[in-house]
């Protein structure tokens, strides 16, 4: 059968280039231990300052600025519980946004308990926050602020330039999560004016296993989660996992090399499907920004269908895609993020979710469009709520 | 040139068999075990059976057992977690002097935040008594942490006693088995643990992936937040490729484990002996009997250890003078400093870690070196020189 992957926002497949260097550090004598000082730690050591090296020139970044983690997630936690805490005295307001992945909103959530209080900015129907209504939040107690760059569920990029600029003005710091952005729209610490940033390997054909924290030098933030080794200069403890960080590292390089051609040649895919799908379908409406959004990232709502019939009927074509975002798939709670977008329950559960790669084409969306059709045909015409709409409400 | 790495507890090499076994990972089944589709399915496939794997290894049920990213993220889990979940129960935390740093450096940072520490002595070898723990024990104590075996003299602790006694009073203990994990049988019954760290990369699994066993019904809390997954107990995408190799390593280590550690030991018998045989003023540190069999730390005497582990590398021999993470700073170990070795001594300290690849013909090969790099080290060190002098004139 014919497989087709649509889910690189869940996860990629390692570029054969970084998969080739990760080998490297699996066998032979590059199996040490960068705090050791004899050979085989040198070389350990070696391979982490090159990949450090590596990951700084890509986000406009200096070397003592980057800290290797073991995803998006523990960075997330690292950033935004450090910078709480490190700032405690200063304040005690935390200003993030409704759509944040669950890394962010349930770490903010658990301060809130711990005596900080939270701002949760709504967002538009598009899912964009408003900069005005983060200028309305910022209060002399607030001390973070923590807003993603793009969203893993429907695409939309924020407007994180405006927002640095304002926290900069404001000295408040600015952490932002970019796993979602990173390789398909430009990263630059300096042009989006965070003092924290998250990345995740897997997310930009990288391995899974390894994430980044940058902290801008100056930040006032201190590591409060892990402790107990002096490694990545005393601010992430614990033996670094050489494999995945030189997978890491020639990752982040590949992704930006090809910036500029790969995301054309998406947008291209993209648009081609979302025009496709609205044109050929009823009552589906394209989720997110049409075009503040990452250019790999399509999204819908169907009415009348559940998402995870639509997901489940294309696996069976071969076809991989998701239904929001996979690390809270399983749960039957709809997409907070569509929730807040102000989609009703029933209109989120009928999500569908396709992000595209490196690896797909032209051949590969026109595929999707055929084996797409009969299944609309046949999960609407078992839905009660499809038969009910036709008879009482005319077709939008 | 030949090259030995006598640094087994610092870090170990990915077993061939297990890195065989985790290309496939890497390079084709990539899929995201949380998702539905049929990528994510055989992907979550692998990641169950590795986990069953590691929980037959160690006497736990699958859903005891959560994948993290190393033993530093698991020791800091288990006792942060073990405290957050007991803190209206009480609030005090008793752990040893000769922990890894992991340990002893959460506590500290809990003891910040208003818990209360003890911080048990050891004796001459390192080794933490039964009574001493009986004796800390207060009313408020919620956690107990204390490491099965130690990473820089490899002594054996009395783990089963005191993971006996903690449930005996209703607390939780915690046992760091980094170090013991593939050299000595790690149960968690037999050893009473109610929570347990193991770490992928000290047992022939790569870097960047350990296990934090928590026994069903403990009272424990996650530490981090985010996703669902590890059934909420850790959030993060999986380490896929490190979990199955952690599986294999798991299953690799446990069936060779009594073979293995008897050629280990052997081997660190020969090395002890001739090292005593051979060059005069240098004690052997740790536990006579209950220790490690592939770990041997020496003190000798009128030798920087720097120096003399610069001697050994330009010879190709990868030793350490403690543990690794912490050799960063030139502090003497704080292991050998509580066991009551002057830090002088302890600066001397040599630490020989063993591993599957080792054979005889590496310990004589650093036997034969040894010897004239030690003479010539002694040779330039004016303690040494006032030592000799002094011998003379007694
Ligand atoms: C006893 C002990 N605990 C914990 C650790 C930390 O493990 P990791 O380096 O995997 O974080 C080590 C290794 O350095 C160790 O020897
Ligand atoms: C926006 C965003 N942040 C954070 C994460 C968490 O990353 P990881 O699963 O690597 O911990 C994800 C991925 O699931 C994400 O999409």
């Amino acid at each position: 059968m014919r497989r087709i992957y649509f889910d690189h926002s869940a996860t990629t497949p390692v570029h054969p280039l970084v998969a080739r260097e990760m080998d490297h550090f699996l066998t032979g004598d590059n199996f040490g231990n960068p705090s050791s000082m004899h050979y085989f730690g040198r070389i350990a050591l070696n391979a982490l300052d090159e990949a450090r090296e590596k990951v700084a020139r890509a986000i406009g970044a200096s070397t003592g600025e980057i800290i290797f983690t073991s995803s998006g997630t523990e960075s997330d936690n690292m950033a935004i519980h450090g910078a709480a805490y490190t700032n405690r005295r200063r304040g005690n307001h935390i200003i993030t946004s409704a759509v944040e992945h669950h890394a962010v909103l349930h770490t903010v959530r658990a301060l809130e308990s711990h005596g900080f209080d939270v701002t949760i900015l709504p967002v538009d129907r598009y899912g964009m926050v408003d900069i005005n209504d983060v200028e309305a939040a910022i209060t002399d107690k607030t001390i973070l602020i923590s807003v993603m760059h793009a969203n893993n569920e429907v695409g939309t990029i924020m407007p994180i330039a405006e927002i640095g600029r304002l926290a900069q003005e404001r000295r408040i710091t600015f952490h932002v999560d970019a796993v979602q952005s990173f390789g398909k729209i430009p990263v630059n610490v300096d042009d989006l004016g965070v003092n924290l940033l998250s990345l995740a390997g897997h997310k930009f054909y990288g391995p899974k296993g390894v994430g980044m924290l940058y902290v801008r030098k100056g930040t006032p933030w201190k590591q409060t989660m892990l402790y107990g080794g002096a490694q990545e200069h005393m601010r992430r403890a614990g033996t670094e996992n050489i494999p995945a960080i030189v997978g890491f590292g020639k990752a982040v390089e590949l992704a930006v090399e090809k910036i500029d051609e790969e995301s054309k040649r998406l947008i291209t895919l993209r648009d081609r499907m979302i025009k496709e799908v609205l044109d050929r379908f009823p009552h589906v409406e394209l989720t997110g920004h049409p075009n503040l959004r990452l250019p790999n990232h399509v999204s819908f709502v169907f009415r009348y269908i559940e998402g995870e019939s639509m997901l489940l009927s294309l696996d069976m074509r071969g076809i991989a895609v998701s239904s929001g975002s996979a690390c809270t798939s399983g749960s039957l709670e709809p997409s907070h993020v569509l929730l807040s977008m102000g989609y009703p329950h029933e209109v989120a559960h009928g999500s569908l979710r396709l992000t595209l790669g490196k690896d797909n084409t032209e051949e590969d969306v026109e595929y999707f469009l055929d084996v797409m059709e009969p299944i609309v045909t046949r999960l609407r015409a078992m839905s009660p709520l499809m038969r009910n709409s036709d008879a009482n409400i005319p077709a939008e | 040139m030949k090259k030995v790495y006598f640094d087994h507890s610092a870090t170990t090499p990915v077993h061939p068999i297990v890195a065989e076994e985790i290309i496939p990972y890497i390079t084709g089944k990539f899929g995201n075990p949380s998702s539905v589709h049929f990528l994510g399915r055989e992907v979550r496939k692998a990641v169950e059976a590795a986990r069953e794997k590691i929980a037959q290894g160690i006497g736990a049920k699958p859903e005891e057992i959560v994948f993290t990213s190393g033993g530093t993220e698991s020791d800091n889990m288990a006792i942060k977690g073990a405290a957050y979940a007991n803190c209206r129960k009480g609030n005090h935390i008793i752990t040893s002097a000769v922990e890894h740093h992991a340990v002893l450096d959460t506590c500290e940072a809990l003891k910040e935040e208003g818990f209360t520490l003890t911080v048990l002595p050891v004796d001459k070898y390192g080794m933490v008594s039964l009574a001493a723990v009986a004796e800390a024990i207060k009313e408020q104590t919620i956690v107990i942490s204390i490491m099965h075996t130690n990473n820089e003299v490899g002594t054996i602790q009395p783990v089963y006693d005191i993971g006996r006694l903690a449930r005996e009073k209703g607390i939780l203990f915690h046992t760091d088995a980094v170090q013991s994990m593939g050299k000595i049988p790690v149960h968690v019954d037999d050893l009473e643990a109610d929570l347990l760290t193991i770490s992928g990369h000290k047992f022939y699994a790569p870097k960047g992936i350990g296990v934090l066993y928590i026994r069903q019904g403990s009272n424990w809390q996650p530490v981090s937040h985010g996703g669902s997954q590890e059934r909420r107990q850790r959030p993060g995408t999986e380490n896929v490729s490190g979990i199955i190799a952690l599986g294999k390593a798991m299953e690799l280590v446990v069936s060779e484990l009594e073979e293995e550690s008897q050629r280990l030991a052997r081997l660190r018998d020969k090395i002890i002996q001739g090292v005593l045989e051979r060059i005069p003023h240098v004690h052997v540190n740790g536990h006579p009997i209950k220790r490690l069999p592939n770990l041997v730390n020496l003190t000798i005497e009128f030798v920087e250890g720097e120096s003399l582990l610069f001697s050994l590398d330009m010879k190709g021999i990868a030793a350490s003078s403690g543990s690794a993470c912490t050799s960063d700073s030139t502090d003497p170990s704080h292991v050998l400093l509580s066991m009551g070795i002057s830090p002088q001594n302890a600066q001397g300290s040599l630490r020989l870690s063993l591993g599957r690849d080792n054979n005889d013909e590496d310990v004589e090969y650093f036997l034969d070196v040894l010897a004239p790099i030690i003479d010539r080290l002694r040779a330039m060190s004016p303690f040494f020189q006032q030592n000799m002098i002094r011998l003379r004139l007694d």
